[in-house]
């Protein structure tokens, strides 16, 4: 399945243009396009410049410190990392199940997880290119572009974003570094007037996720046969499912589908995880390149996240997500939806998904238990697996006797997507930067086609005046013959 | 979804795991004690969080006036103070969105002028996961430290700026 275009035959005869960092994608990241004599894209690589080192931090740490810990790998979504530690040290200390209070709460937080990040990616991060077009003058394809043309939406996308965190807020303690998912259950349970403070806006929250569904269905058939096929790959998808095949975010097997939507595996026992999912690597890239083993790696990566899920899933439990999957799932013709620009809208089913599972979950008693914690035998193995905003994530730890982790792997959503995201960078690239000077529209093609699948390259640090997205071209004698800078103001300057 | 807010916000951000990048939490964590101990904080409101991003326009309403704490590699040492403006932020780039845009966005959804803002930047050096904070920034924090908690704050002007700028020397921070 990778494009013939990966590796070409001759490299050290290509021209190379490399685009840095990526705007509105999160952390560093950089583009290399290689053009040969004639300006045809040979090669097109995403980069991951910074080596991130996930393991050696947390190696020598207390398992117990885990959860809490973990949330400092990534200020995007620390709640994902939190509760997939969680997961792993349940198992580490022996707790099979949890009670229903620390399952329902943990589940909460989870949802209000999900509903805060896909707001913020739909609203915040790719909106602003759907609702203008690719094309538009990038110093207006911002939030605050948005907000000027379409305040409600923009209004909207904060309040949902904030109800998240306040659910965030409730169920973990704090608004950031919570404890309340612990090994074995959570720390506190929810009280009444909290719930209540929670169902007060529920039912606008709701609306407004319907809303959301309604303008995305609206963009994407104004120009239905350039969204289905703008950076439109064929590939696997792999996401986790309930026992009764339901969709699924928090606790399930893994289910793996072709682009036929044929099973490759289903509930699979996430524990098993290292027999059917293996890291290539490629010495161009510090991250990774997952794929599935029985397929091997040429052909065996795969999709995750919410187009993955939506696809794999065989119906959600709540009806309007529901009713929304079927409309969605129609544009198939009995197929997996295989558009990269699809993402954005089986995000926002998702979204729906949640906002109608937390209404469920603040009727449940089970918020207000009492019985917080189950513990069993120590273990001196975890694995935690949940569904990541992003896609699939896999927290895997080694202890010893002392409780002391001595090994941590980690799968995060965005390197799950990493060969899908070269695939869609090719497509573009082939289709629109081939033979043709570099230009604003054009760069922001490929980025387009990175947005789709929200990836967090996050450093989750923010070192103002560090971070220009510079453009150079090199010709195949490595020399610099052109370079464009977006600066901070988001002007561009050619600087040769 | 504020009911009763204190009339000042100090907002720091960063990952406490990150090099110097923890010298917005920990000035948070340093307010904090400061104000469990001392009355001429109790004005004050204190948040904390990774970065900034488009709901912490919510934080800001009823507020007099709103001081950011950040790290910055690009400022003078030990720290620089700044009056913030509303204005777009056109880099727009990563999960960080600048506090002038998310004034910005404070004005977009409540169709009015945001509270006075201020922006502390500390110098920082390096961001490394897992990183111990530098000596150099340590020192930074501790005198913008002394400079947040001088008695400006608790006073009863909200007029951040004045209060600042006339305690610049003492603390040998920029004020600009």
């Amino acid at each position: 399945m990778p494009s013939k275009l990966e590796t070409a035959q001759s490299p050290q005869a290509l021209k190379r243009v490399v685009i840095e960092p990526l705007t509105r994608v999160e952390g560093h990241g950089k583009v290399t396009l290689l053009q040969d004599e004639n300006q045809v894209i040979r090669q097109a690589r995403l980069h991951i410049t910074e080596f991130r080192g996930f393991e050696k931090f947390i190696q020598g740490r207390p398992y117990w410190e885990l959860p809490v810990l973990v949330q400092r790998l990534c200020g995007i979504c620390p709640v994902s990392h939190h509760l997939a530690a969680a997961k792993a040290t349940d198992m580490i200390v022996g707790a099979r199940e949890l009670t229903a209070t620390a399952d329902k709460i943990r589940r909460l937080m989870h949802f209000g997880q999900t509903l805060q990040s896909h707001a913020l990616h739909f609203f915040h991060l790719c909106s602003p290119d759907l609702l203008f077009g690719f094309d538009d003058d990038v110093r207006h394809r911002n939030i605050v572009g948005v907000i000027e043309d379409h305040p409600q939406i923009a209004k909207q996308g904060v309040l949902l974003r904030k109800y998240g965190q306040e659910i965030i807020r409730i169920t973990s303690g704090k608004r950031i570094h919570g404890t309340g998912a612990i090994p074995g259950g959570i720390n506190k349970s929810l009280r009444k007037s909290e719930i209540e403070y929670l169902q007060k806006d529920i039912t606008q929250i709701i609306g407004w996720a319907q809303d959301s569904i309604e303008l995305i269905k609206k963009i994407f058939f104004e120009h239905y046969a350039y969204h289905l096929a703008f950076a439109s790959i064929e590939s696997n998808m792999m996401s986790v499912v309930g026992a009764d095949g339901a969709f699924e975010l928090y606790d399930g097997g893994l289910r793996a589908t072709d682009c036929w939507g044929k099973s490759i595996f289903d509930h699979v026992d996430y524990n098993d995880y290292e027999q059917y999912i293996r890291e290539g690597i490629k010495n161009w890239s510090y991250m990774k390149f997952p794929f599935i083993t029985s397929i091997g790696q040429e052909q065996g990566w795969y999709r995750v996240g919410p187009l993955a899920r939506v696809n794999n899933c065989d119906f959600f439990s709540t009806p309007l997500a529901e009713t929304e999957r079927r409309e969605f799932m129609a544009m198939g013709n009995g197929l997996p939806v295989q558009s990269t620009l699809a993402y954005h809208w089986a995000r926002l089913i998702e979204l729906l998904h949640c906002t109608e599972a937390i209404a469920e979950l603040l009727n449940d008693r089970d918020l207000c238990g009492k019985d917080l914690l189950n513990r069993g035998e120590l273990q001196l193995s975890g694995t935690g697996v949940i569904e990541a905003p992003r896609g699939t994530l896999f927290h895997h730890y080694e202890i010893d006797e002392q409780g002391i982790v001595e090994k941590a792997s980690l799968i995060v959503s965005t390197t799950n997507n990493n060969q899908a995201m070269n695939e869609s960078i090719r497509k573009v690239s082939n289709q629109y930067l081939d033979g043709n000077m570099l230009s604003e529209a054009l760069l922001n093609q490929v980025e387009v086609a990175i947005r789709a699948y929200d990836p967090c390259l996050s450093c989750a640090t923010h070192a103002i005046g560090k971070m220009p997205m510079q453009i150079n071209l090199l010709n195949a004698n490595n020399e610099l013959v052109d370079r464009l800078e977006k600066r901070v103001d988001g002007q561009f300057d050619r600087t040769i | 979804m504020n009911s009763q807010v204190a009339p000042i916000l100090i907002f720091t951000y960063g990952n406490p795991s990150r090099g110097d990048d923890a010298l917005g939490p920990a000035m948070y964590d340093l307010l904090v004690k400061h104000q469990q101990e001392t009355s001429n904080l109790d004005r004050v409101e204190l948040l904390t969080d990774f970065q900034l991003q488009i709901e912490h326009a919510v934080d800001l309403q009823k507020r007099d006036s709103v001081l950011f704490i950040d790290a910055g590699v690009s400022c003078a040492e030990p720290f620089e103070c700044r009056k913030l403006r509303v204005e777009r932020d056109e880099s727009f780039t990563t999960n960080a969105m600048s506090p002038s845009t998310v004034l910005a966005v404070y004005k977009q959804i409540n169709h009015c002028e945001p509270p006075p803002a201020f922006l502390l930047t500390i110098r920082a050096y390096e961001f490394s996961l897992g990183q111990e904070m530098s000596e150099h920034a340590r020192a930074n924090l501790r005198k913008a430290y002394d400079f947040i908690t001088a008695p400006h704050i608790g006073a009863e002007s909200a007029d951040f700026a004045n209060q600042c700028f006339s305690t610049k020397p003492r603390y040998g921070g920029t004020v600009v």
